[in-house]
C-alpha cells in the first residue's frame, strides 16, 4: 500500500466518544490529543489527551515537555501516532490554513471535531472528520466508527 | 563517544531513513553544523537564521533547549539530542 494513500480511518466507538467528550470539556478552548497504535498497524488504539499549552479558542500546541514524554512512551511501547486530533470551536471541522502549514506528521490521520454553534452543550454526536496532510496538501478520508466487537455502527 | 541525535520521521529524508545519527560539537549549534556536512539540508529544517525554528522542538538530555540557551546550549560526548516537530495548529 502506498504510504500516504487516502483511505479510511477506522475508529473504535469508545475512542470516538472520548475525543468528543474532550472537545466538549475544553470548549471554548481547542482540545487536542493523539491516539496511538502499534507501529505500522495504522490502528488507533490508545487514547491520549494532551494539554493545549496555548489554552486558546483559535490555536493549539502540545506542551513541549509532554510532547517529549509522549514520544518516549510511544518508543518504549513500539507505538506511533496514528491519529492527531483537535477541535475547532467556532469553525467547521476542516483543517485551517495554520493546521495545514504546521502539519509535520505525514503518517498521521489528522482528525477534527467542531464544537461551534453551541454543539459543545448538546448530547448529539459531534461530526468527526479525518484528513491526511502531506506537503501542504489536504485529502479528506472516510471515517468508520466501529463498536468494540468490530461491528460498524455508522459514519 | 559521540552525540546521538534522534531524528523525527519528517526529517529522515536527510538521513537515509535513519532514526538516529551521530554528531560532534561543543554546542547544539555546532552539532547541527556537523550534521549538515553529512546530511545536507537538515540544519535549515531546524534553524531559521540564528535561532531555532518556532515549530521545531529540540531537547538535550530531555531538556527543551529553549530554556537552556538555544543553539548555544552546551553538549558533550554521550549526550542525547532529540528533535521533534511541534504538534500545533489553529
Amino acid at each position: 500500500m502506498p504510504p500516504y494513500a487516502a483511505g479510511v480511518l477506522t475508529l473504535d466507538q469508545a475512542i470516538y466518544a472520548a475525543i468528543v467528550a474532550h472537545a466538549r470539556r475544553d470548549h471554548p478552548d481547542e482540545a487536542c490529543g493523539v491516539v496511538a497504535g502499534p507501529a505500522g498497524s495504522d490502528r488507533p488504539q490508545r487514547f491520549i489527551p494532551m494539554l493545549n499549552a496555548a489554552m486558546s479558542p483559535t490555536f493549539y500546541e502540545f506542551d513541549s515537555t509532554e510532547l517529549l514524554r509522549l514520544y518516549q512512551d510511544l518508543d518504549a511501547h513500539d507505538e506511533e501516532l496514528v491519529v492527531i486530533y483537535h477541535s475547532h470551536t467556532a469553525t467547521e471541522a476542516y483543517p485551517s490554513r495554520t493546521d495545514i502549514t504546521l502539519a509535520q506528521e505525514p503518517g498521521a490521520h489528522y482528525v477534527l471535531v467542531s464544537t461551534r454553534d453551541g454543539a459543545h452543550r448538546g448530547a448529539e454526536p459531534l461530526p468527526l472528520r479525518s484528513y491526511r496532510i502531506v506537503d501542504g496538501e489536504v485529502r479528506e478520508e472516510d471515517v468508520c466508527i466501529v463498536a468494540s466487537d468490530d461491528t460498524a455502527v455508522g459514519e | 563517544m559521540a552525540i546521538e541525535v534522534k531524528v523525527p520521521t519528517i526529517l529522515r529524508t536527510y538521513t537515509a531513513g535513519e532514526k538516529a545519527v551521530s554528531g560532534a560539537g561543543g554546542t547544539l549549534g555546532e552539532v547541527l553544523d556537523d550534521l549538515e556536512t553529512r546530511h545536507a539540508g537538515i540544519k535549515g529544517r531546524v534553524v531559521d537564521g540564528e535561532d531555532l525554528r518556532r515549530f521545531v522542538n529540540v531537547y538535550v538530555n530531555d531538556e527543551d533547549v529553549r530554556f537552556t540557551g538555544g543553539l548555544g546550549t552546551d553538549v558533550k560526548d554521550g549526550d542525547t539530542v532529540v528533535i521533534l516537530p511541534a504538534v500545533a495548529g489553529g
